[in-house]
C-alpha cells in the first residue's frame, strides 16, 4: 500500500547507487493480476529479501527480475540497462532454486561448468572459475561426484555455486533452504550471510521463513497480493509494522492482537477493550487519533511478567495454558476477555491456574486501525 | 504408564519362550491355500497361452506326412529344418518365389527410418509442447490427440491420392512417411507428459545458464530420457513390423513387408496347404517383436511405469 509510489533507494548498505530497479511492474496471467504497478529500488550490494505467505507474488516478482517469465507492463532495470526484454542469460544474473535444479546426468564440475560451455568461454577460464567458487563453498572433493551422491546441503551449495561461477552482480534465490532439516538451514543460513559479505554482490532473496529474512536481510520487503507491504530495515518492520497483515506475519509466537475501542478522557488516550483500559500517553501515534474501534498489537515477549507495578498499564490474570519451548515458555492468559501470550523465561514457568501479574509499556506496542488495518 | 509393564524371562530359563507367544518372523508354509491358488492359476494361465507356440513349433518341424495324422500335439517323429528353410527363401508369394527374405529386408528398410524419424519428431514435438509454452500450444495438442482417435481406414483412400499427387506412391519412403505420421500423436503424447514430469525449475536452470531451445533439449533432456526412448523404440519397432494395412495398401509387390509376403504364403488358395511352411514363415515373422521384448521387456515396464507414476 505505500511502496506503491517510487520507493527512493536508502541506501543501508553502503549503497553507491542503484543495482536492481523494478519500476511499474505488473504481471497478469489471464484475468489474475499476480503483480501490481510493483516499484522496488535495490541498491548495490544490498540483500534484499522478499517475504511473504505463498501465492503473494514473491517468486513470481523474482522470475520476472531473472527474465523466466514475460512482464505485461513495466520496466527492469539491471546495473542501469533495461533489461525488460533480455533474455535471461543477458541480464547479468545467477539464481539458486528451491529444489537445486542440478544437472542429475553431469557431474559437480559439469554442473557448474555448463553456462560457461554454453557461452563458449576459453578452457582455463573456465577452469579457474570452478576452482574459485568451489574453494569459495568448500566443494572441491565433491568436484567428481553426481548430484545423486550428495547430500541436500551439498547440493545446495553447488546450486549456490553455478550461480557464482558465472560472475554477475545480482544473485537470486528463490526459497533456497526450504528444502534443508532445520539444522542445516541454520548452518546454510550462516553460509550465505558470510557469502554475501565477502562477495559484496547484490542478492535478492525470496522466502517464507521470517526468521531467514530477519537475519540476512538489509532490508525486507513484505509481500501480499502482489503488493509490497512494508519495505523496510528488518527492525523497523519488527518493531513499528505499518499494517495488521505484517504485525501478525512476523514473529514467532505471533504478536497478540486485543479488539477494542479508542477513547478519549481528560484528553488522555485510552484503549478500552471490556474491562482493560491501556493509557496510551507513550504510545508515539503516526497520525492524530480519533476515538473508534481500533486493534492493540504487542508482542509477548515485550509484555514483563511478575515483574511489580512500575509499568505504565499492570494487571493481573489466570493461566489458562503453558506451553514450554525449551528456552522459554509461552504462557496464555485471558486480556479483556481474549486471548493473550506471555513469553517468560523457562526458570519462571507458572503453574496453571495460577495468578499472575503482567504489565507492559504501551511504546512498544502498534495501534491498528480495525476496518483498514493500517497503523495508528 | 506402568500398568504394561512385562517383566521379561532370560532367555532358555523356565518356561520358555513360547508361554509368551509370537515372537520374530512369521513362519510360511510353501504349500498353503493361498500358494496353491496363486501358482495354480499362473501355471494354468500360461499353459492356456503357451499351447498355441508349442503346435506351431512341433508342426513346423514335421514333414507332411506326418502332418497328415493329425495328431497336433505329439512331437515330431522325424525332425526336418525344411519347413524353415523353403518360407525364409523359397516359398511363393505372388509372382516371386524367393520366400519370406525379401519381405524381411524390405521391413527393415521400411521399420529403421520410421521408427528414427517417428521418435525424432515426437520428442522434439513433445518437447516444445511440455517446456516451450508458444500460443495455441494448447489448442495444437488437442489437435494432436484427436487424430489418435480417428480410425485409419478413414485416411487411407485421401493418403493414396497425397503420395501420388507427390510421386511417392508405392515407395519405401513414402510408406516410411506414412508411419512417421500415423506414430505422431500417440508418441507426442507420451514424449509431452514424460518431459512435463520434470522438474520445471530444470528447465529454468538451463534457460539462466544460457542455454537455448535446441541446447537445452540434447544437453539436458536427452541424457534424462532414455526409459521414454526406450518405450517408443518398442512401441514403434512392434507397431511398425506388426503393421499389415498400411504396407497393403501403399507398397508394391516387390516391397511389399514381411507380414503382408506371410500373409500371401498362408492364404494362397492354389496348390497343398503346407501347414509346417506356413507356421515357420510365421514364427520367422513374429521373431523380431519377440526378440525386441525379450531383450527390453525390463526397461519397458520400467519406463510405462516412470511415465505413469509422475506423468
Amino acid at each position: 500500500m505505500n511502496a506503491n509510489g517510487s520507493v527512493e533507494v536508502n541506501g543501508s548498505s553502503g549503497a553507491n547507487g542503484t543495482s536492481v530497479s523494478i519500476q511499474n511492474l505488473s504481471l497478469n496471467f489471464g484475468a489474475i493480476s499476480v503483480l501490481q504497478t510493483l516499484n522496488l529500488d535495490v541498491a548495490e550490494g544490498e540483500f534484499i529479501v522478499l517475504l511473504g505467505p505463498s501465492g503473494c507474488g514473491k517468486s513470481t516478482l523474482l522470475n520476472c527480475i531473472a527474465g523466466l517469465l514475460d512482464v505485461s507492463e513495466g520496466r527492469i532495470f539491471i546495473k542501469g540497462k533495461n533489461v525488460t526484454w533480455e533474455e535471461p542469460k543477458d541480464r547479468g544474473i545467477g539464481m539458486v532454486f528451491q529444489s537445486y535444479a542440478l544437472y542429475p546426468q553431469m557431474t559437480v564440475e559439469k554442473n557448474l561448468s555448463f553456462g560457461l560451455r554454453v557461452a563458449g568461454l576459453a578452457k582455463d577460464e573456465i577452469a579457474k572459475r570452478i576452482a574459485r567458487a568451489a574453494e569459495i563453498l568448500q566443494i572441491e572433493p565433491l568436484l567428481h561426484r553426481k548430484p545423486a551422491a550428495l547430500s541436500g546441503g551439498q547440493r545446495q551449495r553447488v546450486a549456490i555455486g553455478r550461480a557464482l561461477v558465472r560472475d554477475v552482480d545480482v544473485f537470486l534465490f528463490d526459497e533456497p533452504l526450504s528444502n534443508l532439516d532445520a539444522k542445516l538451514r541454520a548452518e546454510l543460513r550462516v553460509e550465505i550471510k558470510l557469502l554475501h559479505r565477502k562477495l559484496e554482490n547484490t542478492m535478492i532473496y525470496v522466502t517464507h521463513d521470517q526468521i531467514e529474512a530477519m537475519t540476512l536481510a538489509d532490508r525486507i520487503a513484505v509481500m501480499k497480493g502482489g503488493v509490497i507491504q512494508q519495505l523496510d530495515a528488518p527492525q523497523t518492520i519488527y518493531n513499528r509494522p505499518v499494517n495488521r497483515f505484517v504485525a501478525g506475519f512476523l514473529g514467532s509466537p505471533a504478536m497478540n492482537f486485543l479488539d477494542g475501542r479508542l477513547e478519549q478522557a481528560d484528553g488522555d488516550w485510552h484503549f478500552v477493550a471490556e474491562d482493560v483500559r491501556i493509557p496510551l500517553a507513550t504510545y508515539a501515534f503516526e497520525k492524530d487519533p480519533v476515538p473508534g474501534p481500533a486493534v492493540f498489537g504487542i508482542r509477548p515477549e515485550h509484555v514483563a511478567f511478575n515483574s511489580g507495578t512500575g509499568w505504565p498499564f499492570a494487571a493481573t490474570a489466570s493461566v489458562e495454558v503453558v506451553e514450554p519451548m525449551g528456552s522459554d515458555t509461552l504462557v496464555w492468559l485471558k486480556l479483556g476477555g481474549q486471548n493473550f501470550t506471555v513469553r517468560v523465561t523457562a526458570e519462571r514457568t507458572p503453574n496453571n491456574a495460577e495468578a499472575v501479574g503482567i504489565g507492559f509499556d504501551p511504546m512498544r506496542a502498534s495501534l491498528f486501525d480495525a476496518a483498514t488495518g493500517n497503523r495508528l | 504408564m506402568s500398568d504394561h509393564v512385562v517383566s521379561l524371562p532370560a532367555i532358555g530359563g523356565a518356561g520358555g519362550l513360547e508361554a509368551y507367544g509370537p515372537s520374530g518372523p512369521k513362519p510360511r508354509h510353501t504349500f498353503s491355500r493361498r500358494n496353491i491358488f496363486l501358482y495354480g492359476t499362473l501355471i494354468v494361465v500360461a499353459l492356456y497361452y503357451l499351447l498355441p507356440l508349442y503346435v506351431m513349433v512341433v508342426t513346423s518341424l514335421k514333414g507332411m506326412p506326418e502332418i497328415r495324422l493329425g495328431n497336433i500335439f505329439s512331437p515330431p517323429m522325424e525332425i526336418t529344418f525344411e519347413p524353415w528353410v523353403k518360407a525364409w527363401s523359397s516359398a511363393c508369394t505372388g509372382l516371386n518365389c524367393d520366400g519370406l527374405s525379401r519381405g524381411f529386408w524390405n521391413s527393415v528398410r521400411i521399420t529403421i527410418p520410421s521408427v528414427i524419424l517417428s521418435i525424432a519428431l515426437a520428442s522434439v514435438n513433445g518437447y516444445a509442447l511440455a517446456n516451450w509454452r508458444f500460443k495455441g500450444a494448447d489448442t495444437f495438442f488437442i489437435i494432436l490427440i484427436v487424430g489418435a482417435f480417428i480410425p485409419y481406414q478413414v485416411m487411407i483412400y485421401p493418403i493414396v491420392i497425397i503420395l501420388r499427387e507427390v510421386g511417392l506412391y508405392g515407395s519405401l519412403s513414402g510408406l516410411v512417411i506414412v508411419h512417421s505420421i500415423f506414430g505422431m500423436p500417440i508418441l507426442t503424447l507420451l514424449f509431452r507428459n514424460y518431459f512435463t514430469s520434470m522438474p520445471e525449475e530444470l528447465f529454468r536452470a538451463a534457460r539462466v545458464d544460457g542455454a537455448g531451445f535446441w541446447g537445452i533439449y540434447f544437453r539436458i533432456m536427452l541424457p534424462m530420457s532414455l526409459p521414454i526412448f526406450v518405450v517408443a523404440i518398442i512401441l514403434q519397432v512392434t507397431g511398425i513390423w506388426n503393421d499389415f494395412l498400411f504396407g497393403v495398401v501403399y507398397t508394391r509387390p516387390d516391397t511389399y513387408p514381411m507380414t503382408v509376403q506371410l500373409n500371401n504364403i498362408v492364404n494362397s488358395v492354389q496348390g497343398v496347404k503346407e501347414y509346417n511352411v506356413n507356421m515357420a514363415a510365421t514364427i520367422l515373422t513374429g521373431l523380431v517383436p519377440l526378440i525386441v521384448y525379450f531383450l527390453s521387456g525390463k526397461l519397458f515396464v520400467r519406463g510405462i511405469a516412470a511415465g505413469a507414476v509422475k506423468g
